[in-house]
This record gives C-alpha cells, structure tokens and sequence, in this order.
C-alpha cells in the first residue's frame, strides 16, 4: 500500500470547508419512509460516519444530500447552498459501486471531473497524474478498469472524487465490495489521503469499524433516525490492529452494534 | 479461428452433393450449372464480373456510409427530444414495411440512372436496424453512472459525450453488422431499377441469355462482397471498441 502519502504532505487541493447540515429531514418512497427526521451536523473539514443495517436509509441521505434528490420536508445546506443545484455543485459523491467508465484508462477516469468541468484534456491528465504517484497507483495510468483490481478501481475512484475539487466528499460504502484484506488496508490508505488532503467527509457503511477507524463522530441510523451519537476519541496512530482492540474501540462498536439493534 | 471449420465443411459437403446430383442427373447448364460450371464462369467472366463488381462495391460502400450516418444522427436526434422520439420512431417503423424493390423504380424516376438512387436504396435498406439499437443503446445508459457524471459537474452534454455515447457504441455495432448484410441486395435493387452497370446489371443481362452460370457467378460475387462488409464493420469495432470482450456475435 502507500504508508508514504501522509508523510509526503503534499499542499491540500483545497483548503477551506464548508459544513453539512441536514435538519429534520424526511424523504419517503410510497408508504415507507426512509428518512423520518433526521438531523445530521458534519463541521466543516470534520468526518461523520453514518452506520445502519442496509435499507436503512444511509444512501438516501446521500443522495439527498448530494442534491442529486430532494426531501419532502426539513432542510438542507451545504455551506450556504440550500437548493438542490447548488448543493450538487459542492458534493462529490463517490458510489458504492466504483462506476469507473470502461473505455477509460484509469488515467482518464480520475480526469473526468476536470474535463466535465471544461478543463482541456491533455491538461487534466496532466493534473490527475502525479496524484497516481501519491495515492499509490503509479504505473497504473494507462490501463483501462478491467485490468485493475477491486482495489486500484476503488482508489482510482477516490482519486476522481477528489479531483472533483469539491469541498464535501459523500462516501458510501466505498470499500463495500472488497474482500477483507484488500478492505482493511484501503481504509488506512483512505484515512492517510483524507489527512493529505483534508475534506468534509460523510461516510456511510454498514461496517461499524471502518467508521469507528476513518471518522471522528458515528450516528447509528435505525428507521429513518439517528438511534445514536457516539464521538470517537480513540487514539489511531498505533498499528490496526492494536487500535480495534483497544478498550475504548471495543467499549464504542459495543454501542453501535446496541444501537443498530 | 477454428469456429470457421464446421459452417465451411458442411459448405464443401453441400457443394460436393450439389456437383454430383446435377451430373448424375444430366441437368443442362442454363438450367441448372453445376459448381464447377460456375466456376468455369467466373475464370472465363473475369473481366466482366470484376468491372460490375467495382461498381457494385461503390454502390454498396457509399450508401452504407451514408446509412451509417443518418441513421447514427437520427438516433442522436431521438435520444434528445422525447417528442421526436415519440412522434418519429413509429413512423420509421411504418418506412420498413414499404417494400424496397417498389421503391427503387420511384428512384430511379425521379433520380435517373446515375449512382444517386442506388446510394439511397442502399442507405433506405440498411439505415433501419442501426436506428433502433443505437436508440435503445443510448437510452440504455447506466443510470448510476448518470449520477455519478452529475456530482462530477458533468453537465447533458458531457454525460452524452463520455457515457451515453460510448456506451451504445456496441450495439450501435451490432446493428451495423446486421445492416452489412442487406447492403448487398439494395445495391442488386438499385440496379435493377435502371443501370448499365454493375452485378444486379450483368444477372439482368445474364437471364434472357440463358447464361445461368454466371448468374451463379454474380451471386457468389454479391455474396462475397456482403460478408467482405461484415468483416470489415467487425474488424472497425474492435478497433473502436476495445474495451468490449468479445464473444457476442454469431
């Protein structure tokens, strides 16, 4: 993996942040509610993790965060954007599926945002290449998806939220469809590329641990509401391993699973 | 490679049965020519067959490019205005069951005898199933990857460009192999209609004449340039779409 990338401590794409908030928020398809107000705060440049069964409304909120959906009542702001297009301009949303484009090469798929946003080609790879060096993919530029791994496709698909240029990334489920191994070592590399390149972050998983180790704070969803709040204060410089393991990590996924019921 | 074996030796057996029931048989030529008369025929006719078969091959090249072009342009049209779509699909549905052979005269009327109404007999054969995989193609985008596009301030025209599109590139390929295949028989209508040139030319000429062999002849010709086109339109994917693992066409 690359170990190197906090230590590189290359400048930021972008300094700044701008906040999440999501206030009494509700969103429903037919009958069933998905969100049934639902309150969500993430401070600027801070990482909130959303951790809920599936079907528990995590990827509803970020599409409706994203601006990509509207709520039927409450309200949200992104920054000082309430209406839904100006919400999409300042959220990146990385999918749960990689969604890279097939007739890409990886070097091209992590330049979409920049051409999409009119910037010429030949100057977009220019700019998404020597980020392949920092996020560990060098020498993977010119290959198309399906000669990645699950792993590379996932990164190459941060690496293209990232150069979104937007203040806010949405995660979910980014490493949902990983195996273990691969799953464990992409969340440290994700949580050395968010320290390089700081964001606000929403991240939505079902997998307690991988939001206990990459956020500061983790609501519990559990029928369209948050059933928990649990502030992370649990030191991750030491090894993983040592770290899940550690009382307080242990003592606080205890709680999440409790709350996700 | 080796898919090529079955299909040609059942052609040899066929050829071989075909060669021994006219001769033992004893059916006259201009009845019925037997492969090695026809073969005869195309040594002897060389001259003759290669000159209408450049002329053919124009015909059928041109008006295939000009199908390919509209065709791919009205998809495009469709894919943007729901209305159109609505309105106009039907009625291209309506343009296929007007029969190409009627059509051709009323060409050449209206054109003459020159290679303008062989290009749009052509082009009326083939236009017609790049249409409709092209518009289901490009309706068929993947809709995740739609959003993704939006949160990446992709705008219609850059998710058109960089995912609509080059997603229905296979299937607006598999309507174009299909589409190769009729090029040759619209090029054979168009020439019937009025020509002084060409194969459909020399088979009209060859039938009063009793000079069944080389009607055969022509065919075989035809035929050969049909599958020419496919191959040429497969090999052209490829090179355009290589993304796509192949195994998917017959």
């Amino acid at each position: 993996m690359s170990p190197s990338i906090a230590e590189v401590n290359a400048a930021p794409l972008r300094g700044g942040g701008v906040s999440v908030v999501a206030e009494g928020v509700v969103r429903a398809f037919g009958e069933k509610r998905a969100l049934d107000g639902l309150d969500v705060v993430v401070p600027a440049q801070g990482r909130v993790g959303i951790v809920g069964r599936s079907g528990a409304g995590k990827s509803t909120l970020l599409s409706l965060v994203a601006g990509l959906d509207e709520p039927d009542a409450g309200e949200i702001s992104v920054g000082d954007a309430t209406a839904a297009g100006d919400r999409l301009t300042r959220c990146a949303l990385m999918p749960q599926r990689d969604c890279l484009l097939p007739w890409r090469s990886a070097l091209a798929n992590a330049a979409l945002a920049l051409e999409n946003a009119g910037v010429p080609r030949r100057e977009a790879h220019d700019r998404a290449a020597p980020l392949f060096a920092r996020l560990g993919l060098a020498g993977a530029e010119r290959l198309r998806p399906a000669k990645l791994s699950g792993g590379m496709r996932q990164r190459v698909a941060f690496l293209r939220t990232l150069l979104a240029d937007k203040p806010v990334l949405l995660l979910d489920e980014p490493f949902g469809a990983l195996d273990a191994i691969t799953r464990s070592e992409l969340q440290e590399w994700l949580g050395a590329a968010l320290r390089a390149e700081p964001r606000t972050v929403l991240l939505v998983t079902h997998d307690v641990e991988e939001a206990l180790l990459l956020c500061e704070r983790v609501l519990v969803l559990a029928d369209g509401r948050i059933a928990a709040e649990l502030n992370v204060h649990v030191s991750r410089d030491a090894p993983r391993r040592e770290v899940v393991t550690s009382p307080a990590f242990v003592e606080l996924r205890e709680r999440a699973l409790e709350a996700i019921g | 490679m080796r898919r090529i074996w079955p299909p040609l030796a059942l052609l040899a057996a066929a050829v071989g049965v075909w060669e021994l029931v006219v001769r033992a048989a004893h059916v006259p030529d201009y009845l019925f020519p037997a492969p090695t008369a026809v073969a005869s025929s195309l040594v002897d006719d060389a001259g003759l067959l290669g000159r209408a078969t450049l002329v053919t091959v124009r015909e059928m090249a041109l008006g295939y490019l000009l199908a390919v072009a509209v065709a791919v342009a009205i998809a495009v049209v469709l894919h943007f205005s729901t209305a159109l779509r609505r309105a106009l699909l039907p009625i291209l549905v309506l343009s296929q069951t007007v029969p190409t052979v009627l059509l051709a005269p009323i060409l050449a009327i209206l054109l003459g005898y020159g290679i303008e109404p062989k290009l749009i007999v052509v082009a009326v054969v083939c236009f017609f199933p790049i249409v409709v995989n092209a518009v289901d193609g490009l309706r068929s985008a993947d809709p995740e990857l739609v959003r993704m596009m939006r949160t990446l301030h992709g705008g219609r025209l850059a998710i058109f460009r960089r995912v609509e599109l080059p997603g229905a590139l296979p299937a607006i390929f598999s309507g174009a192999r299909v589409a190769a295949t009729y090029a040759a028989v619209g090029a054979v209508f168009g020439e019937w209609a009025g020509s002084s040139a060409g194969l459909g030319f020399v088979i009209l000429q060859a039938q009063p004449a009793l000079e069944t062999a080389r009607i055969f002849a022509a065919v075989l010709a035809l035929s050969a340039l049909a599958l020419a086109l496919y191959a040429l339109v497969t090999l052209a994917e490829r090179f355009v779409v290589p993304w796509q693992p192949e195994a998917r066409n017959a």
